[in-house]
C-alpha cells in the first residue's frame, strides 16, 4: 500500500510546526471531507510563527523555482463553489529558485496579523485561516501545502448590557411579558429570564425556548438566509392561568454557539435570536422572537 | 361500556409506560454500575420522559410515579459518591439543567438539589428556594402536584429546622417554613386548577380524581406542623394567616373544605385555641358550597376533647374567650352563607352547644345564648318542615337534659321553649316526652309553681291539642303512652312549703283543665291525689297552723278538688270521678270537715243514681261507698243516717239477687263501727243480715226455680261468718241460737238434692266449722261465748260427705 501511495506522492514532504505549538491550545477544526482534526487556536494581532521542513522524498534532488509561504484568510461561498475570497493574504518568501538535496529548515513569522474575523463554519459560508506553502516547479506543477489554523478574538464584556423586556400577546386570547436579563451574552452564560401570564384565554400545551441562528450570506437579490435552530428547551409543560410566572434558566455551554458577526467583510453575518414559542393544545404556535447578541469572553483558565 | 374501554386503553398506556421506566432504568443502572455519570443522566432522563404522559388518571399516574421514584433513589446514592463520577455537586447541578425536557430536568435538579443541601456547600435555603422556584415550569395540574410531592418528599428531611443539622449561618426555621408554604401555595393552586381543566359533563370524574390526590397538598400542612421551630407565635403570625389565605383564595370549594379540616386536624389544639379569631374569620369568606358546619363541629369537637383532656387548660379557654368567638363566627357564617339549608345552621348550633355543654358546664346563659341564637334563625318561619332539620331541633333540645340531670336547670333557659314553639305538633311530642323521660329517669323534683309553668309550656305538646288542624288518627296505645307519662310527671311536681305546694297545684290544673275530655281520666286522678297528699299533710300540721291565716287550708283544696272532679263529668268519667269523691271524702273525714265530706258523699251518691248504669259498675260502686262510709266518722247522727238509709237502699236494689244479697250485709256494718266510740247499732246490724239472709234465700229459690237447681250454698257461709263477726264483736243481738239455726239450715241446704254441690263453698263452710270448733275448745271467754254452739253432727257428717 505503501507503495501506491509513495507513488502519488509529492517529491517533498512538506511540515510546518509553530513555534509555541507546544503552548497554543489546540482546538477541534472540522474540514471538508467531514473529518474533525486539531488545530492551533490565535487570535488577531498575534505573530504567527514557525519553522517549516521541506525534505525531498528518498534522497531525491527536487527542482524549485522557488518556495514561499502566505497567511490566508479566506471567504467560502458554497453556492458559489470554488470562489474563495481572500480578505488577508500575506507573503514571506522562503527561499530562491534551486534545488534542495536534503531536509531543509525555513524559519518564518508573521508578526501582529491583522485578522478581525473569527474562523467559521456555517451553512453556506465558511471563513478560514490557512497558512499555504507553495514550492513553485515549472512543468511538473507546484507542491502546495495548507496548514489551517483558527482564530477567535474576544471581547471585554459591554458596559451596556439591557435586559430585554417586552409585553406581547394577541388580544383577548393570550397577554405575556417576558424577560431576559441581558441583551448580550457571552457563550458560556446563562440566559436568566421570567415569562409573566397575564391574560390566558388559551389552553396551553407547553411552551419552549428556542435559539435561533440566522446566517445570511450575500447582498441584494443574492441574499441567502439560513436558519437554524440550535437549541430547543422546554420552559414551561402545561397550562399557566393569569398571574403565574415562569422562570427561565438556560445554560448556553452546551450548545456550539459563536459570537454574533455582523457584516463580515460584507459577505455574510450571523446573528443570534431567542424564540419564545407557545403552543396550544390545537398545536398552533405562539411565538415572538428576540436578537441577542453573543460575543466570545476571554477564557478565564 | 365506553368507560371499560377507556379504563383497558389506560391500562395498557399504563402498562407500556411501565415497561419504559423499566428498560431505561436497566441501562441506567448498568451506567451507575461502571460510573457512567453521562450515560446515567441520559437514561435517568429518558426514564423520567415516561412521567411527561398525560393519558394517565392520577391513580394510575401515581403507579408510574412510584416506579420512577424507586429509580431515582438509586440515582441520588450515586450523585451522593463524587469519587464515582467526578464531577463537583455544584457542576453536577449545572449538568443536569441541560436537559431539554422540563419536567426529567426538573426531576433531576430536585434529586440534586437533595444532594446539594446534604453536602452543605451551599446553604440549604438557597437550594430550596431555587428548587421550589423552578418547579413552576410546571403548569400541568397532575404533573405538577407530583413533581412537587417529589421536592416535598425529598427535602423533608432537610429543612433548615430548630435543631436540624442544617439549621444556622442564616439557615432558619423561617426559610423551613417559607419553602413549605410556598411549596404548598403552588400546589394547592395546581390541584384547584384541575377542576377546570375539563369539560363540564366530566365533573364528576374529576372530583373523584382530584380526592385521589388531596393528600398529596394535605401533606404539605402535615410537614408545617412537623416542623420544630414552628411555635405558636410563628404559628399565629405567618404559618396560619398564609394557609388561610391560600384557602380563601383559592375559591375552591373542595380544597376550601379539606384543607381546614387538615388545618383543624394538623395542627395542635393548644394553637387553635390560641388563633380562634383567625381561623373562624376566614369560614365565613370560604364558598357558600362548603360543609363550614362540619369543619366547624370538628373544630369544636377537638376543643372539647382538648378541655376534657385536663382541667388546666380551662382557664386558657376563658382568656381567650372561645365560647365567644366561636358563637359570633357561627353566626357570621349563617349570615354569609344565605343559602344554607335551616338544618345545616341548626347543627352548627348543636354543635356549639355540646362544647359548650362540655367545656363550659357551668355557664347556663352561654347554653341559653345558642338557644337564643337558633330561635332568631328559625324565627324567620313559623314552624320547621324539614326533617332533618327538626331531627337537629330534637338533637339540640336534648343535649342540655343529658348533661344537666336536672330538668330545674333547663327550665331556667328562657329560650329553650321557644325554639320548642317552632316544631311541628308531633316533634314536639317526642320532644316532651324526651323531657319527661328525663324528669323521671333522674327522678327530679320539680318544686316551684314557676318552674312548674315553664315545664308545662315545655310539654304542651302532650297536655293539650297544639293543633286544631290534626287529623290524623292518633294511635290509641301511644296516646295512653304518653298520658300516662304526663301522669307520671305530675307526682314529681312537688314542694314541701304548703302554700308553694298549692300554686303548683293550681298551675297544673289551669293546664291540664285545657287539655281536652280524652286527657282528663289521666291527668285528674295523679293531680287529685297530689292535692290529698297536701290535704294529708296540712292535717298533720294542722296543730302548728292553728290560728294564722294560711292560704293554704284543707278547704280550700278542697274546693278545688271538688271542680277538679267536676271537670270529669265531660268526659264523662263517672266511675272514676266517683272514686275520686270518695276518697276526698275519706281525706275530709280525716280533716273533720263535716260540710265537706257530706258535699263529696252526695256528689257520689248523685253520680251513682246518675250516670253509673252498669249494673257491674254498681256492684263496684256500692261496696265502695259503703266501705268509705263505714270510716267515716265525722258525720253527725241525721247525716250519718240519710246517708246510710241511702247505701241500705241502694244495695237493696241492686239488680242480681247475690249482688244484692253481699251489698245488704255489707251494709251491716255501717251500723257497727268497731272503734271505742263507733256507732254500735246492733239491731240494725241484725236486720241487715236477717234481710241478707231472705235475699240468700229468694237467690236460691229463684235459681231453682229458673235452673231446676238451687246454686252453690256460698252465700249462706257468707252470711254465717258476717254473723261470726259481730257475735265475736259482741252483738247482743247475734246469738249463738241465730248461728245455730243457721249453720243448721246450712247443712239442710247441702244435703238437700236440689243444691248444686260446689267443693269451693264446701270446704268454706267446712273451714267456718272448724273455725267454731277452734274457738270453742280454746277456752277462755270466746271459748266459753262460743259454748253453745253445738256441732254435734259435724264429723259425722263429715264422715259421710267424704264416704
Amino acid at each position: 500500500q505503501n507503495y501506491i501511495i509513495g507513488a502519488f506522492k509529492p517529491a517533498c514532504n512538506i511540515s510546518i510546526t509553530f513555534g509555541d505549538g507546544k503552548s497554543r491550545k489546540p482546538v477541534p477544526l472540522k474540514k471538508e471531507n467531514g473529518q474533525t482534526v486539531m488545530v492551533p487556536l490565535f487570535q488577531s494581532q498575534e505573530n504567527i510563527a514557525g519553522k517549516i521542513s521541506v525534505e525531498p522524498v528518498s534522497g531525491k534532488k527536487a527542482e524549485h523555482n522557488g518556495i514561499k509561504v502566505e497567511l490566508l484568510g479566506q471567504i467560502e461561498m458554497y453556492f458559489d463553489r470554488g470562489n474563495f475570497y481572500d480578505f488577508t493574504s500575506l507573503v514571506r518568501e522562503l527561499d530562491v529558485p534551486g534545488e534542495i538535496y536534503e531536509r531543509k529548515i525555513y524559519p518564518f513569522e508573521f508578526s501582529t496579523v491583522e485578522m478581525p474575523y473569527e474562523t467559521y463554519n456555517g451553512v453556506n459560508v465558511r471563513l478560514r485561516y490557512v497558512l499555504k506553502i507553495t514550492i513553485s516547479r515549472g512543468y511538473a506543477g507546484s507542491i502546495v501545502e495548507y496548514q489551517d489554523f483558527v482564530v477567535r478574538n474576544y471581547t471585554p464584556p459591554p458596559s451596556i448590557n439591557n435586559s430585554i423586556k417586552m409585553e406581547v400577546g394577541i388580544e383577548d386570547c393570550l397577554h405575556i411579558e417576558f424577560e431576559y436579563n441581558k441583551s448580550k451574552y457571552h457563550l458560556k452564560d446563562v440566559i436568566i429570564g421570567k415569562i409573566y401570564f397575564l391574560l390566558v384565554r388559551i389552553k396551553i400545551k407547553n411552551m419552549d425556548l428556542e435559539i435561533r441562528r440566522r446566517e445570511s450570506t450575500g447582498s441584494g437579490a443574492n441574499t441567502h438566509v439560513e436558519t437554524e435552530t440550535l437549541a430547543k428547551f422546554e420552559l414551561m409543560d402545561g397550562a399557566p392561568v393569569r398571574g403565574e410566572s415562569i422562570p427561565i434558566r438556560l445554560f448556553l455551554s452546551p450548545y456550539e454557539l459563536t459570537p454574533t458577526y455582523r457584516n463580515i467583510n460584507n459577505k455574510f453575518s450571523v446573528k443570534y435570536y431567542l424564540n419564545l414559542v407557545l403552543v396550544d393544545e390545537e398545536d398552533r404556535r405562539y411565538f415572538k422572537q428576540q436578537e441577542i447578541t453573543m460575543f466570545r469572553l476571554a477564557e478565564t483558565s | 361500556m365506553v368507560t371499560t374501554e377507556g379504563m383497558e386503553e389506560e391500562e395498557k398506556w399504563l402498562a407500556e409506560g411501565i415497561a419504559a421506566i423499566q428498560h431505561n432504568a436497566f441501562y441506567m443502572s448498568r451506567a451507575l454500575d461502571s460510573d457512567n455519570l453521562r450515560e446515567a443522566l441520559k437514561y435517568s432522563a429518558l426514564l423520567l420522559s415516561e412521567l411527561r404522559t398525560s393519558k394517565l388518571s392520577p391513580h394510575k399516574y401515581y403507579d408510574l410515579y412510584m416506579r420512577a421514584f424507586d429509580e431515582l433513589r438509586k440515582l441520588e446514592m450515586f450523585f451522593r459518591e463524587e469519587d464515582r463520577h467526578g464531577c463537583s455537586v455544584i457542576d453536577l447541578y449545572e449538568l443536569v439543567q441541560h436537559a431539554g425536557n422540563i419536567l426529567p430536568r426538573l426531576y433531576l435538579l430536585c434529586t440534586v438539589g437533595s444532594v446539594y443541601i446534604k453536602s452543605k456547600e451551599a446553604p440549604a435555603k438557597d437550594i430550596l428556594k431555587d428548587l421550589v422556584e423552578m418547579c413552576r415550569g410546571i403548569q400541568h395540574p397532575t404533573r405538577g402536584l407530583f413533581l412537587r410531592s417529589y421536592l416535598a418528599q425529598i427535602s423533608r428531611d432537610k429543612l433548615p429546622d430548630l435543631g436540624s443539622e442544617y439549621e444556622g449561618e442564616g439557615d432558619t426555621v423561617m426559610d423551613a417554613v417559607d419553602f413549605v408554604l410556598q411549596n404548598f401555595t403552588e400546589m394547592n393552586k395546581l390541584w384547584v386548577r384541575m377542576q377546570h381543566n375539563g369539560p363540564v359533563r366530566l365533573k364528576e370524574k374529576l372530583e373523584k380524581e382530584r380526592s385521589e390526590l388531596r393528600d398529596l397538598v394535605g401533606k404539605n400542612l402535615h410537614v408545617l406542623s412537623q416542623i420544630e421551630g414552628v411555635d405558636l407565635e410563628m404559628y399565629k403570625d405567618v404559618v396560619l394567616p398564609r394557609v388561610l389565605e391560600q384557602v380563601v383564595n383559592c375559591k375552591d370549594e373542595i380544597a376550601q373544605y379539606y384543607l381546614m379540616d387538615c388545618i383543624i386536624q394538623v395542627f395542635p389544639d393548644e394553637y387553635h385555641l390560641q388563633t380562634l379569631e383567625t381561623l373562624l374569620g376566614a369560614c365565613p369568606q370560604l364558598q357558600p358550597a362548603v360543609d363550614v358546619k362540619t369543619v366547624l363541629s370538628r373544630l369544636m369537637e377537638r376543643l372539647s376533647n382538648y378541655a376534657d383532656s385536663s382541667p388546666e387548660v380551662l382557664p386558657d379557654f376563658l382568656q381567650v374567650e372561645a365560647f365567644a368567638k366561636l358563637s359570633s363566627a357561627i353566626g357570621k357564617v349563617i349570615e354569609a352563607q344565605v343559602d344554607m339549608p335551616v338544618v345545616g345552621a341548626i347543627s352548627l348550633f348543636v354543635s356549639l352547644l355540646t362544647f359548650t355543654l362540655r367545656v363550659h358546664p357551668d355557664r347556663l346563659d352561654y347554653v341559653d345564648q345558642v338557644l337564643g341564637a337558633c330561635v332568631k334563625k328559625l324565627s324567620s318561619k313559623a314552624k320547621l318542615e324539614d326533617s332533618k332539620a327538626t331531627k337537629q331541633v330534637v338533637t339540640l333540645l336534648s343535649a342540655p337534659l343529658e348533661k344537666y340531670t336536672d330538668i330545674v336547670t333547663v327550665l331556667t333557659l328562657s329560650n329553650y321553649p321557644r325554639v320548642m314553639d317552632h316544631l311541628d305538633a308531633g316533634t314536639n311530642k317526642i320532644m316532651a316526652t324526651i323531657i319527661i323521660e328525663s324528669i323521671m329517669k333522674n327522678d327530679t323534683c320539680v318544686s316551684t309553681a314557676d318552674k312548674v309553668e315553664v315545664l308545662f309550656e315545655l310539654i304542651k305538646g302532650l297536655i293539650k291539642d297544639l293543633d286544631e288542624t290534626a287529623t290524623d288518627e292518633l294511635d290509641e296505645e301511644d296516646f295512653k303512652e304518653e298520658q300516662n307519662s304526663v301522669a307520671r310527671l305530675l307526682h314529681m311536681l312537688y314542694n314541701d312549703e304548703p302554700e308553694e305546694m298549692l300554686k303548683i297545684i293550681c298551675t297544673v290544673r289551669k293546664h291540664i283543665m285545657a287539655g281536652g275530655p280524652n286527657r282528663l281520666t289521666f291527668t285528674v286522678p295523679p293531680l287529685a291525689f297530689s292535692a290529698l297528699k297536701l290535704v294529708r299533710r296540712l292535717q298533720v300540721q294542722d296543730g302548728d297552723m292553728a290560728g294564722e291565716e294560711v292560704p293554704a287550708t284543707p278547704k280550700k283544696i278542697f274546693q278545688l278538688l271538688n271542680e277538679i272532679i267536676e271537670a270529669l263529668s265531660s268526659v264523662p268519667a263517672s266511675e272514676l270521678a266517683l272514686r275520686l269523691y270518695l276518697q276526698c271524702a275519706e281525706a275530709a273525714n280525716d280533716c273533720e270537715l263535716e260540710p265537706i265530706a257530706y258535699e263529696f258523699f252526695t256528689q257520689a251518691f248523685v253520680l251513682y243514681e246518675e250516670e253509673v248504669a252498669d249494673s257491674k259498675a254498681q256492684v263496684t260502686a256500692i261496696h265502695l261507698i259503703i266501705g268509705t262510709l263505714q270510716k267515716m266518722t265525722v258525720f253527725g247522727v241525721e247525716n250519718r243516717d240519710t246517708l246510710t238509709h241511702k247505701a241500705t237502699g241502694y244495695s237493696a236494689k241492686l239488680l242480681k239477687k247475690p249482688d244484692q244479697c253481699r251489698a245488704v250485709y255489707a251494709c251491716s256494718h255501717l251500723f257497727w263501727v268497731d272503734d271505742q266510740d263507733g256507732i254500735k247499732d246492733g239491731e240494725r246490724v241484725l236486720l241487715c243480715l236477717k234481710r241478707s239472709l231472705r235475699i240468700a234465700n229468694a237467690a236460691q229459690q229463684q235459681a231453682n226455680v229458673t235452673r231446676g237447681s238451687s246454686g252453690p250454698v256460698t252465700l249462706f257461709v257468707e252470711i254465717l261468718n258476717k254473723y261470726l263477726y259481730f257475735f265475736e264483736k259482741g252483738n247482743p243481738q247475734v246469738t249463738p241460737a241465730a248461728i245455730q239455726s243457721l249453720i243448721e239450715l246450712i247443712k239442710t241446704e247441702m244435703q238437700s238434692d236440689a243444691t248444686t254441690p260446689d267443693t269451693a263453698s264446701d270446704a268454706f263452710f267446712s273451714s267456718t266449722l272448724r273455725y267454731i270448733q277452734f274457738q270453742k275448745q280454746k277456752g277462755g271467754l270466746m271459748g266459753e261465748k262460743y259454748s253453745p254452739i253445738k256441732l254435734f253432727s259435724f264429723t259425722c257428717f263429715d264422715c259421710t260427705f267424704s264416704s
